[in-house]
């Protein structure tokens, strides 16, 4: 059965748990005894019927505080597909927990306040989730019960999504009007909006193409051949195999590949789960890989196809979102995390910081927290690297602070394609 | 003789009996003749996790219950590091109110894979005084903590590799696959680490640690396919048989040396199962005719409650247990 993983972004209240708590209620997909929990802690904060918030929003302090602090995985299935379901906090302080929820989402079901229309944040998460790879957007445009269903809102709505997904390149934008409140246009379509023709959120979700996330399909079936090594096997009576996850294309016996940095060719001579013996190892699958060639490969190398290998850098040319409080800067250290490498890195400069609301690319010397910008790094061993478009495992890497060994930015490689904006707007 | 799909079980052999490490898993038809399906991506994830918290952690340990998801977890640490041995050792946290069956599976399993086990006994936290005894009938999978920090501090564990699901209760739904402890064991949820694609960053500074969850998106439904899948054994009582219980709290406790009828109470013979293996005092059992995995699966698939809601009652003490013990340093 396939498979959609979707994360829930936009701004904060603007009711993404709300959505997903009526989701998840009205496809059934709740147990009893989770549903009287829900119930039970609604009845405990005076709460008037249910909170549909509280199916998500799990933690003491969210349940306190009305919201959502870090992303609530949910696991779902309908007849025809099953679902992995992220719903990503709103608040501009977690900003680090929606970017963790959408870096291995297909799609993003964007919520939005319609009688408010969209915030700031709703764009900011917008040109996150973009920026990490997501291709299609499905967008509630919520709260529809406030405006008495006025279709005025929704078309505000539509307008200004059609422009944002135009700049950022996306493939599909569906509008929904929706009451995650009271369930209209959710699962079940409901009479409040006769004007509107188009699907409901489950029937948008369930039509959406899959598999853009790169461990699994999709996008990289197509791409090149790519395993990052993890670890090493000493296969009894000598020799060694390779062990890691298919990142990109896939293996076949007889492949010539390259292992990177170092250069060095060789032919694949045994691919196999474990021991079982593959003819072809397919992307997303975790195999162990033997070469005909006695050569010297560790942890942190690449195996790649000879044809259309990575491009091997020692200085990084990437997109970054910041998530630390303290500003990045020219001359900062990190470690960089890419794929399974780990290296000191020096930002040599920071070059642009992208203002979310024109969607420009300024000129910026630093970047604060929550930014998106784009930098300039210098490791201190050279990495195999795809551009993030191409290859969304070995185009990506995080910095680690390292004194805390917090996680302090996610990365892309290549910087970001904005589409001139429409000169009618 | 292993557990496969509908014929009748006979539960708590081991699989494969007495396998080398280098002999074929059963199971499944090679890759290649079939579609890649969701449980070769859930157990290639998984690997890759085994394998990544192996190479970027100092001294990693493997948790084992002796529990299905556990059984599932050793299963693919297995498949992650064979032919060679596992670079980690794997640890019991014994709360020392044990169904026999279970303790039996464990030592079999471990046996025979030749690996090493360490015990991290609870009992022996109670008697050297560092934790009250709660008594009888009392439930000790909160001491467990104490145990699995000591046993953390001793052998200076940098990594506990557990078999959590994030289906399994709200706040684990919201918990990294590598989460972050400091040095008291403490689970903060407001300052988790950003942990993007599949980048997991295992480093910690002495004293702190790591909770390292491979099975974080295995509902338990995909638990079961991949115990019929792999023809894991498991220990009997996962399977129906008759037994002496007591209903407690709505719960059906099994009759044993700590639970035994109170006031009011009479235990009763009744044809169940367990849908999950804790410690004896609070672990509840359903009453279920299903013998074999095939009919778990159906049943699985069926159920309106949920697998903790149907079977722990430690999970009912207040409307956030487990986070309140995830804070204290549970797993
Ligand atoms: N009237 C109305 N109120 C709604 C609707 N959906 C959500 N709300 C309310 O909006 C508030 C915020 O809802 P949440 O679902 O917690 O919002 P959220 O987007 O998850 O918030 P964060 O996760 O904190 O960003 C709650 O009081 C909801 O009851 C709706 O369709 N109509
Ligand atoms: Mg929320």
């Amino acid at each position: 059965m396939d498979l959609l993983r979707f994360a829930a972004v936009g701004s904060v209240d603007d009711g993404k748990s709300t959505l997903i708590g009526r989701l998840l209620h009205d496809t059934k997909q709740l147990f009893d005894d989770q549903l009287e929990a829900v119930e039970a802690a609604s009845r405990r904060r005076g709460v008037d019927g249910i909170d549909l918030s509280f199916v998500t929003d799990g933690l003491r302090a969210e349940r306190e505080q009305g919201i959502t602090i870090d992303v609530a995985y949910r696991y779902a299935a309908t007849p025809t597909r099953k679902f992995v379901i992220a719903d990503c906090p709103g608040h501009v302080q977690y900003t680090r927990n929606m970017a963790t929820g959408a870096s291995t989402a297909d799609l993003a079901l964007v919520v939005v306040d319609a009688p408010k229309g969209l915030r700031e944040q709703t764009r900011r998460h917008v040109c996150i989730a973009a920026l990490l790879g997501v291709r299609h957007l499905v967008v509630a445009a919520n709260k529809m019960d406030r405006v008495g269903w006025d279709e005025t809102a929704y078309r505000a709505v539509v307008e200004e999504m059609a422009h944002l997904a135009s700049r950022l390149g996306l493939a599909t934008c569906v509008v929904i009007p929706v009451s995650a409140l009271h369930g209209d246009n959710v699962a079940v379509r409901g009479g409040s909006a006769p004007w509107y023709g188009g699907p409901t959120v489950l029937e948008a979700l369930e039509a959406a193409p899959s598999g853009a996330w790169a461990g699994a399909h999709g996008d990289h079936r197509g791409s090149l051949a790519r395993l990052p090594v993890q670890w090493v096997l000493r296969r009894p009576g000598g020799g060694r195999s390779y062990a890691g996850m298919v990142n990109g294309g896939s293996f076949r016996l007889g492949d010539r590949v390259v292992v990177l940095p170092g250069g060095q060719t060789s032919t694949v001579s045994g691919l196999r789960t474990v021991d079982t013996p593959m003819e072809e190892a397919p992307v997303g699958l975790s195999v162990s890989l033997d070469l005909a060639d006695d050569l010297d490969v560790s942890r942190g190398d690449l195996v790649a196809g000879v044809a259309g290998a990575p491009e091997v850098v020692t200085e990084l040319t990437a997109t970054v979102c910041w998530f630390a409080a303290r500003p990045l800067a020219v001359g900062d250290q990190y470690r960089v995390k890419h794929t399974t490498r780990v290296t000191p890195g020096r930002v040599t400069s920071v070059d642009r910081r992208l203002d979310v609301n024109d969607l420009r690319l300024d000129d910026a010397r630093s970047l604060g927290e929550n930014d998106i910008g784009t930098v300039t790094i210098e490791v201190a061993s050279p990495l195999a690297v795809d551009p993030y478009r191409r290859n969304r495992i070995t185009g990506s890497f995080v910095l680690i602070d390292p004194v805390t060994n917090a996680t302090v930015a996610a990365g892309m490689v290549g910087l970001p394609e904005l589409a001139a904006p429409d000169p009618g707007t | 003789m292993t557990t496969t799909l509908d014929t009748p079980s006979t539960p708590g052999h081991p699989a494969g009996g007495g396998r080398s490490p280098l002999s074929g898993f059963p199971g499944n038809r090679p890759i290649g003749l079939r579609p890649v399906d969701h449980l070769d991506l859930l157990e290639a994830h998984a690997v890759f996790i085994l394998r990544e918290v192996a190479a970027e952690c100092e001294r990693p340990v493997l948790l084992f219950s002796g529990g299905k998801d556990s059984a599932v977890l050793l299963r693919l640490a297995e498949k992650a590091f064979r032919p060679g041995r596992l670079p980690f050792p794997v640890m019991h946290v014994d709360t020392g109110h044990n169904f026999p069956e279970v303790l039996d599976f464990r030592d079999r399993r471990i046996e025979e894979m030749g690996e090493e086990l360490l015990v991290a006994s609870v009992q022996d936290a109670i008697d050297a005084g560092r934790v009250a005894d709660p008594g009888p009938n009392g439930m000790r999978n909160r001491l467990q903590t104490t145990a699995l920090l000591d046993a953390i501090r001793a052998h200076e564990f940098d990594a506990c590799i557990g078999g959590a699901r994030r289906d399994e209760d709200k706040a684990r739904a919201k918990e990294r696959v590598l989460s972050f402890r400091d040095s008291f064991g403490q689970w903060d949820p407001k300052q988790q680490r950003p942990e993007l694609w599949q980048l997991y960053s295992g480093t910690v500074r002495p004293g702190e640690s790591l909770r390292a969850f491979p099975l974080s998106d295995w509902t338990e439904l995909d638990i079961w396919q991949y115990i019929a899948r792999e023809q894991l054994a498991l220990p009997s009582i996962y399977f129906a048989h008759r037994r002496p219980v007591i209903e407690r709290g709505g719960m059906l406790l099994a009759a044993s040396s700590w639970v035994s009828a109170g006031p009011g109470e009479t235990a009763r013979d009744e044809t169940v199962r367990f849908r999950t293996v804790g410690d004896a005092t609070c672990t509840g059992a359903i009453l279920s005719e299903a013998t074999t995995v095939a009919q778990i699966i159906r049943e699985t698939a069926a159920s309106r409650v949920s697998e903790r809601g149907a079977t722990r009652a430690d999970d009912r003490l207040s409307e956030t247990s487990m986070e309140d013990r995830k804070r204290e340093g549970y797993f």
